[in-house]
Parts: structure tokens; sequence; C-alpha cells
């Protein structure tokens, strides 16, 4: 029940997107993210998916797996749209019992879920993409200047990425001991909000002590690999930009300009019909950045 | 009660491209009282069969009959089968979570909906059972050593009572000498209460001696279903499916081909060591 | 020169109460003095709570003796500027596949030993690809370790240490969560690494099949050393091993109890095939005389 996350897990396959470094990566999420909240009107979303369903495209990642991945965060997607439906005032649409539905509702609503979904299957493309390794590295390379404010940037790292090695052996182990208490009897499902809180106990208490059991051996694993601490290691594999970096930036760059001005064109078009040339400017722009990306990809093979 | 299996499988991701056919077409009867090893190499589907049979999980095709009601019937109370079909998981221990052994124990009743006399009842009835000292009853279970822990975590299923008891590599990670207690420990559970009892192990030398009939699994059917003789005849089958059959078996097969007039079934040392000495010494006298 | 050397070695796990006060104390490893030739297949045997592990757990500088010393390679575990160079020269693989993989990709966490040792990088790539030939994981190096199997994931945890280039290998328990195929493979692993790479290897085992190839055996019972010697040497002493809530293999017992029945057999058999010859040349040799 609980294996079925998927979010955010390495997808084993060979792809441009899988071997870029992972600085771009990081940037290219949080740069997807800002355009996300850039947008004003549908054109901007458009832009996004397009660029969005490239990317995926050439991940090689299938998509069904995100798909199935997105399933477990549906319940927040619904309260969302649930919360901006029924709690945005403005012209009333429907009135169901004391609720009212109204236009502007709607239209946040069905923007939220596009941003929201685009943005979860944009950040799980990273981690789905990029070894928990590999990410840590970025990360670490990435904030190391945090370091001259005494920052323990290894340490966040490496913290981080034994995190999402452990996630799944302790998705699963979840699993089990609920099973087992399941089998002498345990109700995890029935019961107001307290019963059920406390029927949690039985599950949390032996995870909790599986995890320091596990926190622990990893501590002595470690140590006896003589582990201790950033200072003098060396990477099995540096973060060194190769070309296909260079241009991924060069892209984001061009996409995160290019889907603005798309987005305002309906805008200024309203306003004066003139600048019409701008359309197609970023059409074609948008065009080539798919065709740069998919040339890229005969490159590296 | 018995239990009946008709044409049961089980597909683990059936909506996505990854699906695994963990059961395949299986039918067996488990009649009341039988001591039944369950014997098949990890992923040969063997943990799967067992959380069916309590319900844990739900077959993908195929029936499950349970004292003669289909156990996915919308009726079919889920709570009380649990409760007859005692399921002990690898590594029990490491569900324990009460303060103190006792009240780990009632877990069980106390889900159950028993009255506090009647689970305190039970859980110390199980709790002698498993043969745990009186003194550690109001220890806390993590202080208590790897051996005992386990009895305790026994003791947790069986104080529901159980008509059928099923354990999952009830020896797993414990030194041999502990292997041993926990094994005869069952064992004299089993002749007690005369419930049904299911070992699941992947060692066929551990089950040898005790049970009585063998369900040998590999790639989630049924290979093998016989009284051990029977089963260890097929040495040479299992070995290729990665089970050894108990070193007896080869040891009596050897023998017979080099010569020697010895019953090659026999599967236990103490059988193994009588019948090569009859067989020494008839060769003796007989010369 | 012996590769590990220990002089009455002591450790005491000291138990506190809430606030601090010594509540008990245990002495898990007991006056034990013993010394390891290099290259040498060593097997220790004991149950559980016999002091194996802990004892184990000097050898790496993981725990420090309360009294008495080990020297390691010749390096006293006591000297803390030598204890990366001890945890380098011996190596050590723990029981639970799952808490000693680091990284999530195979080739990654057998790369993790040398990048702490700061080993250049061109080099952990050539370590780590010899590192996983030798244990036979080569072409698994780009899976995530989640989906190996037990046995597969204690081999990654060998190449992960081997790749550390260490002298002397440690296993602590390293079957005991394994199904009989696992255990065959890293059994068969660590036999390898030990003929051919010639390392020094301490396997700490309750499963007594897994030392029957082991140059010399040390079984303990209480922190002592209980009985040392050959495999052969062990194994006939059948009584005495299951006093030390220890078993052997059914052939060894199978054996034994034929002795008892008067059948003059040779001690300590390990194998089917010793015993079927054993039992045949018997006969025969009983069956001409009368």
């Amino acid at each position: 029940m609980l294996r079925d996350i998927t979010l955010g897990q390495y997808y084993q396959t060979e792809s441009v997107i899988h071997r870029l470094d992972p600085r771009v990566k990081l940037a290219g999420t949080v740069i997807f993210i800002i355009s996300l909240f850039c947008f004003h009107n549908i054109w901007g979303y458009l832009c996004a998916a397009l660029f969005l369903f490239a990317v995926v495209k050439l991940s090689k990642v299938p998509f069904k797996f995100m798909i199935k991945g997105m399933r477990s965060i549906m319940f927040l997607l619904l309260i969302t749209v649930v919360f901006n439906l029924f709690l945005t005032p403005g012209e009333t649409v429907l009135t169901i019992w004391k609720l009212h539905i109204t236009k502007e509702g709607i239209r946040i609503a069905v923007f939220m879920v596009i941003r929201l979904t685009m943005l979860i299957i944009g950040s799980s493309l990273m981690t789905l993409t990029t070894t928990p390794n590999n990410l840590t590295d970025g990360m670490e390379k990435a904030m190391s200047p945090l370091k001259l404010f005494r920052l323990p940037v290894h340490e966040i790292a490496m913290i981080m990425s034994i995190a999402l090695r452990f996630i799944p052996i302790l998705m699963e182990e979840t699993d089990k001991i609920m099973k087992a208490q399941i089998a002498r009897g345990a109700d995890f499902e029935s019961g107001n909000i307290f019963k059920k809180a406390k029927a949690m106990v039985p599950l949390l208490v032996p995870l909790f002590i599986a995890a320091f059991r596990r926190a622990n051996d990893l501590a002595m694993a470690m140590e006896a690999r003589c582990y201790r601490g950033g200072a003098g290691r060396t990477k099995m594999k540096p973060l060194i930009y190769k070309r296909r970096d260079v241009a991924a930036y060069l892209l984001l760059f061009a996409y995160l300009a290019g889907s603005i001005v798309v987005d305002r064109v309906p805008n200024m078009i309203a306003k004066a019909p003139v600048e019409e040339q701008v359309i197609t400017t970023a059409g074609t722009l948008a065009e080539t950045d798919l065709i740069d990306l998919n040339g890229l990809d005969n490159i590296q093979d | 009660m018995p239990i009946i299996l008709d044409h049961v499988s089980h597909v683990y991701g059936d909506d996505t491209t990854l699906a695994v056919k963990a059961l395949d077409d299986v039918s067996l009867v488990i009649p009341d009282g039988q001591f039944i090893g369950l014997i098949g190499h990890t992923g040969s589907g063997k943990s799967t069969l067992v959380q069916h049979l309590n319900g844990l999980l739900r077959a993908t095709s195929g029936n499950i009959y349970f004292n003669g009601q289909d156990i996915d019937d919308e009726d079919f109370n889920k709570k009380e089968l649990r409760s007859k079909v005692g399921l002990v998981f690898q590594y029990p221990e490491h569900q324990l979570f009460e303060v103190d052994v006792f009240s780990d124990v009632c877990f069980g009743p106390k889900n159950l909906g028993l009255s506090k006399k009647e689970t305190e009842l039970r859980a110390y009835d199980a709790l002698k059972k498993v043969g745990l000292p009186d003194e550690c009853f109001y220890q806390s279970p993590f202080d208590l050593s790897g051996g005992q822990k386990r009895r305790v975590a026994i003791a947790g299923v069986l104080a529901m009572k159980p008509e059928v008891l099923i354990l999952d590599e009830p020896t797993a990670g414990l030194d041999p000498k502990g292997r041993e207690e926990i094994l005869g420990q069952i064992c004299k559970l089993k002749e007690e209460s005369n419930i049904t009892v299911i070992l699941v192990s992947h060692s066929m030398e551990d089950v040898a001696e005790y049970v009585d009939r063998i369900l040998v699994m590999n790639h989630g059917s049924i290979m093998y279903d016989d009284v051990p003789k029977e089963v260890f005849k097929h040495y040479k089958e299992l070995e290729e499916v990665g089970l050894a059959a108990p070193q007896v078996t080869y040891i009596m097969h050897n023998l017979k081909e080099a010569g020697l007039s010895v019953d090659e079934n026999a599967t236990t040392i103490k059988e193994a060591a009588e019948e090569v000495f009859r067989a020494l010494t008839e060769r003796t006298r007989l010369l | 020169m012996s590769i590990i050397k220990t002089d009455k070695l002591v450790f005491e796990y000291i138990r506190r109460d809430e606030d601090g006060n010594v509540e008990g104390i245990t002495r898990a490893v007991d006056e034990v003095t013993l010394k390891i030739k290099q290259g040498d297949f060593i097997a220790v045997l004991g149950h559980n709570g016999s002091g194996k592990s802990t004892l184990a757990k000097h050898m790496n500088a993981i725990l420090c003796p309360t009294e008495g010393s080990i020297w390691v390679d010749g390096r006293d575990t006591k000297d803390e500027s030598e204890v990366w160079n001890i945890r380098q020269t011996a190596g050590m693989v723990f029981q639970n596949p799952d808490n000693q993989i680091i990284g999530q990709v195979v080739e990654e966490d057998v790369g993790f030993g040398p990048e702490n040792m700061g080993v250049p990088t061109a080099e952990i790539w050539q370590r780590v690809e010899e590192s996983l030939k030798a244990v036979g994981m080569y072409k698994f190096r780009k899976y995530s370790p989640n989906k190996l199997s037990g046995g597969q994931k204690q081999r990654v945890s060998i190449a992960g240490v081997l790749a550390m280039h260490p002298k002397c290998i440690v296993l602590d328990e390293p079957t005991a969560m394994l199904d009989p195929n696992g255990r065959k493979e890293v059994i068969r692993a660590v036999r390898a690494l030990n003929d051919v790479e010639n390392v020094t290897v301490i396997l700490i085992t309750h499963y007594m099949e897994e030392i029957i190839h082991a140059d010399s055996v040390f079984v303990m019972d209480k922190g002592k050393v209980a009985m040392q010697g050959t495999p052969r040497e062990i194994f006939s002493k059948v009584e005495e091993l299951k006093e030390l809530r220890l078993d052997v293999p059914q052939v060894t017992l199978l054996a034994y109890e034929l002795q008892k029945r008067g059948i003059a057999l040779p001690d300590g058999i390990l194998s089917i095939e010793e015993l079927t010859d054993e039992i045949v040349k018997y006969s025969r040799s009983h069956g001409e005389r009368r």
C-alpha cells in the first residue's frame, strides 16, 4: 500500500537529462518554478506545459510512472481545489447549501491545479533523473559559498542523501509493521481522529525503534569505512560542467524569457494590436527549444 | 477449521508495467490439526501465500474458503478470521511496542474486545506456552534477549487463540541452540493444543524432523505437496530450484549407490544412523 | 608477522541508569589473547551474546579495549592517530545488508570508502571496477541496492570494503539474515577473496557449514576463547559444542551417532563425500575380514 509512492524516486535509464550536471537540473527546477508563478494566463502555462513535456520526453521516464507518483498527492490537490472554489469572493456561479462557487474561484482553482501539477512533475523530474548522491553533490557544490558562514554544507548534503536512501526501506518497514499489527487485530481505519491517533502507537513505536537501530548501524558502518566528514574527501563523480550543461543553461534562460513574453503577449495585444509580431517570434523560440534539445540528444548518442 | 484455496493467483502491481505474478493458480486444502512446512526460496511466493490465509492480501483471482465461507464475501468478518488464523511475521520482535511484556501480549486479545480478565488470562496462558520465565513478564520487551523477544512476539499472536498458527521464518537470525529451542517449543505447542501449524522456512533441514506435510513453492506455484519422505525423493529437482534436501538425504542416496542396502528415505539423523548401523552390522553378520 | 594480535583484551559494557550512575558491568570480552596470521581464513564461532561481535568491532577500532591491547598490522588501536589507517587495513562487513549500504547506486556505494580516504577520482573508478568484479557484481553496478537480493547486497558491501584495499576483512555474521542461496553466494565470494586476493578473512558466524574451509577456528563463550583448532579438530568435539549452544553439520552428527553405536569412523568428518567414503570403506574392510 505504501510502496506505491513513487514520487521522486530515482528512475534508472540513459538519457540526456540523466547526464546533465545536477547543478543545471537544480537551476532548471528553480527557474521552472519561478516561471510558473510569473504566469497570468493560459498561454504561459501552455508554454510551460510544452517545455515540461519536452523535458519529460527527453528524460525517457515513462509518463505512467510519473502519474502513478502523482496519486499520492491527489488529496493535497483536492484540498486546494475545494478551498479555492468555495472561499474566493467574487461573482457567484453556483450555490451549494451555504457555499458559493465563484467565477474567480473556478479560475484560481483551475490555475492552482495546473500550477501545482506542473510544479510537482517538474521538481520530481529532478529527483527522477538524478541519483540522490549526485543531487546532494550538486547541492553541496551550489551551496559551498555558504561554508563561509559556517554552515555545515557537506553534512547537510550527506544527511539528505542518507534520508533519501532510507525512505523506501522505511516505507517497506512501515508496511510490514502495519500488516503485523493488523494480524494482531489492530484497526488503523475506523474510529474518530483521537482513536485513530491512538491506533498509530503500535505502528510508530516499532518504526522509531527500527529507524534508530538503522541509524546506529549505519553510523558504525560509515565510520568503519573511514568516513570522517567532508574534509580530505575526493569524489568518484566530480562535478565538471560540459558543453551540454552550458547549452542547457542557455535553453533554460531562453525558456524563461520566452515563456514570460508569450504570457504577456495577449495582454499587450489587447492594448496594442500592432505588436502581433512578437507572438510569432516567441512561438518560434519555443519551437527552437524543442529542436535544440532533440539535437542535443543526438550529439550525446 | 479447514482452509481451502481454489485456483488462487496474486499479481503485484497489476496496473503498472512492472506486474509480478507472485501466486500462480494455487489450489490446496489445509485440514485441521496438520503440521505443515512451507518451503521455498526468497521470492517464491510463500510469504504472499500466507498473507492470503488471514486476509491481509486479497487474491487477484480465485477463492479462499475458511470453514466453508468465502473470505472475500462482503459479510465475512475479517477481524474474526485474523484471530482464528494467527500470523507471526519474520523478525516478529520488531513489532513489540508496549512498556512491558505482559501488556504487549494483551494487545491482540484486547483488540478482540474481550474482557480485561479474559484478556489477561489469555496473555498469561500464551506466555506460559512459549516458555517465558515469570520474572520477565513485567520487564520492558526491549530489555530481553533476541530469543526471548521472539517468544514474546509469538505469544502475542497465540493469545488470540488461533486455530491455525502460521510462523514465517521463526528461527531467522537465532543461533543454533536458539533455533532448536524455538522449534521445540512450537512442536510442544502443536502437540498440546492440536492446532494447525504452518511453518514457513527456506530450510528443509529445519522442518524435516517436525512436520507431517511439506509444501514446496517455486515461482508462485506449488511444486511438491507431500509427506517429507516423498518430497525429499526429488532432491535433485529441489537442488535445481535452489533448495537443498537435508544432508542426510544425500548421504543415504550415495550409500545406496555404493551398494549398501540402506533405505534411502531416512530423513532424520536418528533414522539414518539406525539405518546405516543396521546395514553395516547385517552385512558383517551375513558374510 | 601477524595481522591481528591481542593481548589479554578485555571489554566491558557499562550500563547506567537515568541519572548516570553505574547499574552494572557486563564483561563482553574477557582476557582474549590471540594471533592471526596474514592470509589466513579464520572463523569465529559462538552463540548470540558470546562476545564474538564485540571482539570483531575491536579489530576495526570501532571499540577500544577496556583493558589489554589489540594490534592491527602492528598498530595499537589505542593510538588515536592510527585509527584511520587501522580502519583501512581491516575492513568490516556487518550483519544487516540494508544498514550498511550508503549509496543509492551500487557503484557509488563501492566508491564511498575510497572517497573518504582521498583516493584520486580515476583510481576510485578503477578500484570500484576491480572490487565489483572480484565479488561478481560488476554487471549490477548501475542498479539501486533496493533492487538486489540479500546475498547480492552483502557482496556489494564486501566490494565496498575491498575497494579500500584492506589487508584483512572482518565479516560480522554476514549471512545471518540471508536465505541458503544468499549464504552460499556470500561464502563463495569470501573464499575467493581469500584464495585469489590473499586477503586475511575473519568470518564471524554461527552457521557451522560456513567454517569447514577455514584454516583455523576460534569458538567463543562468555567472552573467552573456549576452543581453538582446525575445523576437523573442532567438529570432533560434538558434545562440547552442544554445551556451547552450537551444533555441528548433519554429516558430522551422523558420523558421531554411528561412532556412538560402535562403528569406528575417523573424528570430525566434514563433508558428505567424506562420510560416504568412510562408511563404504568400513563396510568393505569388515565384510572381507569375516
